[in-house]
């Protein structure tokens, strides 16, 4: 069985800074295990300004940035297509296009990410027509995919992602009929709802709950509530923003593994998660736990 | 002229199949008239993927018999087809002294159906069996015989086998109207005019519409609602058996059961509505189902959901189901399949084959059997990604090769809803944050490029 002196899961901003920085420590093996077909994490589909200003004090989109954070890794083992399936102790089960092997490592780093919390566990009513999608998604159709899922959208949350979200749907001529939030003023710390009716002529409603949705085979409509009032909203589609999870299931046999990035606490920006994995990869080095 | 088939078979949901495969196999030359634009989109793509013994079912029933026969032809032909079975059991629990007192009657009554292995369990050997569940039932009854299966991978096998055996599926093929004149029906549909011998009419939650081609229909479909929440695969462990409650005089209850798939689920709930086409759910009655599950199970407190989801059963103003012969139309009514459906498909259709056999004259001599196993799906079998290949839906670990398959051949996916079931794929945890647009993407392609 291969052994490396440390394996990084993900190769998102955290878990290639991460393992830029061991390779700038002198650490020996080193590899990082990515999913998806192409590293960068993701960035990769945001495309839209705002991304590079703390790990390289630059401005760039995110495929931009996701680009430059493939080329500071060059040269070092970063293998995507790897899908770890499972750890348990100090080896991972690993799956890649000639099937599935094992891999020994004395330190583990986990860099997996988080996502957005779909409509499922979030308890929305109503049928299940197609238009309803995290912001993560609409951003892989029209960033990755070039397709436009809908033109009428409302927004459902108000964390900084939602202004994403916005973005997102400028870039394809998409425009969202109303943007809600449960909570009585906008998440995002900036003046978000100013923002939003300013820069998209979005309106922005707090206090507004999504009830249900309704459409046989594409969205029809919503229905709100705000106050103890319902209402229906004609649109024909739903963007569910923010409310991160971590995407911690490999935690599962593993609870003490070590984290960077954002699959541990609130979620935070690309640059945040590229300066964590920095330091994991510091705190590694100095052999800490 | 169009060709004419011996039989037509309305409705592709999983008795439709069932029957069709009977009837392929058997030698005659059979056509499947689907209204949706897949198979399996209306009563039987929302159900809880358990294989019943009968063991509560009314005693002398059709319903009863139909059910062994169905769960006996499912044990003998699922490896053949590459079907999976999950040999959990279940446990009947009672959770108060009044419930407790029922348990006898259960029994009895598991005996008198013929299920002769159901006994009882008392508080703690119960705790032994499910040490998680929460304290405070006060007796159990153990049913060795109900299994978990695949929901969706065995009508599937039904449909593959019948198209091997020279069916023919036609799917956006709503039955409009028809004729009887010679001994011989023709249907109109919104795929074209068929021709056929013989009418059988399984179209679920639409029989009564459907009916009405032959007589003012003797029953109606009173569409029950059931709704499920699904939680994430570390509930799974948390439980061995099928968690039945003791069931009332309308309906067996919210059960909690693990999936083929790896996951926990509970439900159904029992909703009379009017809606027939869409199943809807809602916020309270799902967080009533998550609050059952958590007080059964404190455990799964914290374990996030997956995916929630509603059926709609085709229920009817009698407790039995409706299966007769008309014999001077030459018709056969499959009607008011409602929770057991899944389990009694095959032995429906055997029972179905009967009254043909009955009333319109024998079957030919059937040629050997042609066996069409299906990919697995499930957890308990060998899965494509362990032999490598390119993981698309990393959640449920669904590789590229199996979307591409679902979307080929002559039953491929109709819509992203059957591509979903025939490959899990976007059923998981993150529901297409990852890989929706990709696998998208790909179901648009194939699209382009479908005849």
């Amino acid at each position: 069985m291969e052994r490396r002196d440390v394996v990084i899961v993900g190769g998102g901003p955290a878990g290639l800074s991460a393992a830029l920085r061991l390779s700038q420590l002198g650490i020996g093996s080193v590899s990082v295990l990515e999913r998806e077909p192409s590293a960068g994490g993701i960035p990769r589909h945001c495309g839209h300004l705002g991304f590079g200003w703390q790990s390289h004090r630059r401005i760039w989109t995110g495929p931009q940035f996701a680009a430059r954070l493939r080329h500071d890794v060059e040269g070092l083992d970063v293998r995507t297509a790897h899908t770890v399936l499972g750890i348990d102790g100090d080896r991972l089960k690993v799956q890649n296009t000639d099937g599935v092997f094992e891999l020994a490592a004395a330190r583990i780093l986990l860099a997996t990410g988080t996502r957005e919390t779909p409509r499922a566990p979030r308890f929305v009513g109503g049928t299940r027509p197609t238009g309803v999608m995290t912001t993560g998604a609409l951003q892989a159709h029209v960033y990755l995919h070039h397709h436009k899922p809908f033109s009428r959208p409302v927004i459902i949350g108000s964390e900084w992602v939602a202004f994403s979200a916005l973005l997102t749907c400028r870039h394809m001529g998409i425009r969202p009929v109303m943007m809600i939030e449960a909570r009585d003023r906008i998440s995002a710390p900036w003046p978000g709802g100013l923002a939003a009716g300013l820069l998209f002529g979005v309106r922005v409603r707090t206090r507004t709950r999504l009830v249900a949705i309704s459409g046989r085979d594409q969205v029809d409509a919503v229905e709100l509530e705000c106050d103890g009032r319902t209402e229906c909203i004609s649109c024909d589609g739903v963007i569910l923003s923010g409310e991160f999870v971590p995407e911690a299931s490999l935690l599962a046999n593993r609870p003490d593994a070590m984290l960077a990035g954002n699959v541990h606490g609130a979620v935070k920006t690309s640059g945040l998660c590229w300066r964590e994995g920095r330091e994991a990869a510091e705190r590694i080095a100095r052999g800490e736990a | 002229m169009a060709k004419t088939f011996d039989v037509a078979v309305t409705g592709g949901g999983v008795v439709g199949l069932a029957i069709l495969r009977r009837f392929a196999m058997a030698g005659l030359d059979c056509v499947l008239l689907e209204r949706g634009n897949d198979i399996l989109s209306g009563a039987s793509k929302g159900n809880s993927a358990l294989l019943h013994t009968g063991f509560d079912a009314p005693p002398g029933s059709l319903e009863l018999a139909c059910m062994q026969a169905g769960h006996a032809e499912y044990l003998a032909i699922r490896e053949r087809l590459n079907l999976p079975l999950v040999r959990s059991g279940a446990l009947v629990v009672a959770w108060s002294e009044a419930e407790r007192d029922r348990l006898g009657a259960i029994i009895d009554q598991a005996h008198a159906n013929g299920v002769a292995d159901v006994r009882p369990v008392n508080p703690a050997e119960l705790g032994r069996m499910e040490p998680n569940l929460s304290p405070g039932a006060t007796g159990a009854v153990l049913v060795p015989g109900e299994h978990i299966i695949d929901p969706w991978s065995a009508p599937l096998a039904y449909a593959h086998q019948a198209l091997a055996h020279g069916a023919e599926i036609l799917r956006r093929a709503e039955v409009t109207g028809g004729e009887f004149a010679a001994g011989l029906w023709t249907l109109s549909s919104l795929a074209g005019t068929v021709r056929a011998r013989l009418v059988i009419n399984a179209a679920g939650n639409f029989g009564d519409r459907v009916e009405t081609i032959l007589r003012p229909s003797p029953f109606t479909i009173h569409p029950r609602r059931g709704q499920f929440v699904v939680f994430d695969k570390p509930a799974a462990h948390l439980v061995s058996a099928i968690i039945l409650p003791v069931p009332t005089e309308r309906t067996k209850g919210v059960v909690l059961f693990r999936t083929a798939f790896g996951n926990l689920a509970i439900g159904p709930t029992a909703e009379d509505v009017d809606e027939r086409e869409v199943a809807a759910t809602d916020t309270q009655t799902l967080n009533r189902l998550r609050e059952r599950a958590l007080a059964m199970l404190p455990a799964l407190e914290g374990v996030g959901v997956n995916a929630v989801y509603a059926g709609l059963r085709p229920a009817t103003q009698f407790k039995d189901y409706v299966i007769e012969a008309v014999v001077p139309e030459r018709w056969i009514t499959v009607a008011g399949i409602r929770s057991t459906g899944l389990t009694a498909a095959l032995g429906i259709a055997c029972h179905v084959e009967g009254l043909y056999a009955r009333h319109f004259g024998e079957l030919p001599s059937p040629p050997a059997p042609i066996w069409t196993p299906v990919p697995n799906l499930t957890e308990g079998l060998p899965r494509p990604y362990m032999q490598g290949g390119e993981i698309v839906c990393h959640c449920e670990w669904v590789t590229r090769a199996e979307i591409d398959a679902a979307l080929a051949g002559p039953l491929a996916a109709g819509g992203l809803d059957g591509l979903k079931r025939r490959t899990r794929a976007m059923m998981g945890r993150c529901q297409g944050f990852n890989c929706a647009a990709h696998v998208e993407a790909i179901f648009r392609e194939a699209q382009r490029g479908a005849p």
